[in-house]
């Protein structure tokens, strides 16, 4: 049986969407056979970060009513094999997605793979609820910033309260993704640092990803960057974190500042 | 002094740790606070059904934070045919806090 991990942050447009694609694609290079599904009725993009934006036929309400059958509406991944996609449906209506049509599709998909990534939509409303409500794990992604990290403490919350492993008094693991972390900003002392948002969350690192162009590269290309700018930073950092989510050890390597030779000599460039 | 002073950087990061401290202490326990009530009111209501029917929307339950003890209020309204003097069950029960 596979495991499920929700991919969750509170807050809109802190990386939910990049890092599932990004840990689902690492994933998958690593040999596991990998889903990742979309939970943000209405507003898919899961589709167009991994690029498969124009093969969706069937999606996740589709496979909950009980219109297409689950290998129907998966997508499979062009460029790595055991890679597949279910995406979200662009219908407003969020009710369509029931508890128990979740769980069933939830209990399906583990069943054929390895690892089960949803992205959760932004918010506390039903859809943020239903994504975490089935999974093992929780990936939190949170931005060095006191919005996005006052709201993943309150997703912390809910995943202790509102999910089906803490309603049966289990205890939900959960892993902190630190994403569009700037070194030098922190080291001046401009942007909370890594020690900083682990005092307060108190919930265990899984990576930090540097804030990087190469990031809006790859969504330009409709590629998770652990697939199209391997070698670039955030990517070195997300393969990194799935290996650690795969139970790897590997040494946390905080991001630092570059000095340049000529920054050196002629200071430092403004913001 | 003040003349120096645009030399040193002004980190803005030790204010947002601060102020996300003290906002996400008093956040974390009125959530935990309300489940609290929730779940008080829930077991009072099992306990007083047991003899006397009741409708769930009459009970209140409400916590005084005050200096040194806080106070747990409890209202249950009882149809007037069962309790003959009519009226309103009440407790106070007062705790440290």
């Amino acid at each position: 049986m596979g495991k499920v991990i929700v991919v969750t942050s509170g807050k809109g447009g802190v990386g939910k969407t990049t890092s599932t694609a990004a840990l689902g694609a690492a994933l998958a290079r690593m040999g596991h056979n990998v889903v990742v599904v979309d939970f943000d009725v209405g507003l898919r993009n899961l589709d167009l970060v991994m690029g498969a934006e124009r093969r969706v036929v069937f999606d996740l309400i589709n496979v909950v009513q009980g219109v297409a059958k689950l290998p129907q509406a998966l997508i499979r991944d062009k460029r790595l094999d055991t890679l597949y996609l279910l995406p979200a449906s662009q219908t407003r209506d969020k009710d369509a997605l029931t508890e128990e049509g979740i769980a069933r599709v939830i209990f399906d998909l583990r069943s054929r793979f390895d690892w089960v990534i949803c992205d959760s939509p932004a918010g506390i409303e039903r859809g943020a609820t239903l994504a975490m409500r089935f999974a093992d794990e929780a990936v939190i992604v949170t931005n060095p910033e006191v919005s996005s990290v006052r709201d993943s403490d309150r997703i912390i919350g809910l995943l202790d309260s509102k999910t089906e492993k803490a309603e049966r008094g289990e205890r939900m693991a959960k892993h902190l993704l630190i994403s569009r972390f700037d070194p030098g900003r922190a080291a001046r002392g401009e942007m909370l640092n890594i020690q900083d948002v682990l005092e307060i969350l108190s919930i265990p690192l899984l990576g930090v990803i540097p804030e990087s162009e190469e990031v809006l590269r790859a969504s330009n290309l409709g590629a998770p960057i652990t697939i199209c700018g391997q070698q670039s930073a955030p990517a070195h950092a997300y393969m990194d974190a799935a290996r650690r989510l795969a139970g790897e050890e590997i040494e946390m390597l905080i991001p630092t500042e570059k000095v340049g030779f000529f920054t050196k000599i002629f200071g430092r460039r403004a913001a | 002094m003040k003349l120096f002073r645009f030399l040193k950087p002004i980190s803005s990061a030790p204010v947002a740790r601060e102020r996300l401290q003290i906002l996400l202490e008093y956040e974390r326990r009125m959530v935990s606070q309300s489940s609290l009530i929730a779940t008080l009111k829930d077991e009072i209501l099992a306990v007083v059904s047991r003899h006397v029917s009741i409708d769930p929307e009459k009970i209140h339950v409400s916590v005084d934070r005050g200096n040194g003890f806080s106070t747990l209020a409890v209202g249950v309204q009882i149809p007037n045919q069962v309790a003959s003097e009519g009226g309103v069950l009440q407790a106070g029960v007062a705790g440290q806090s």
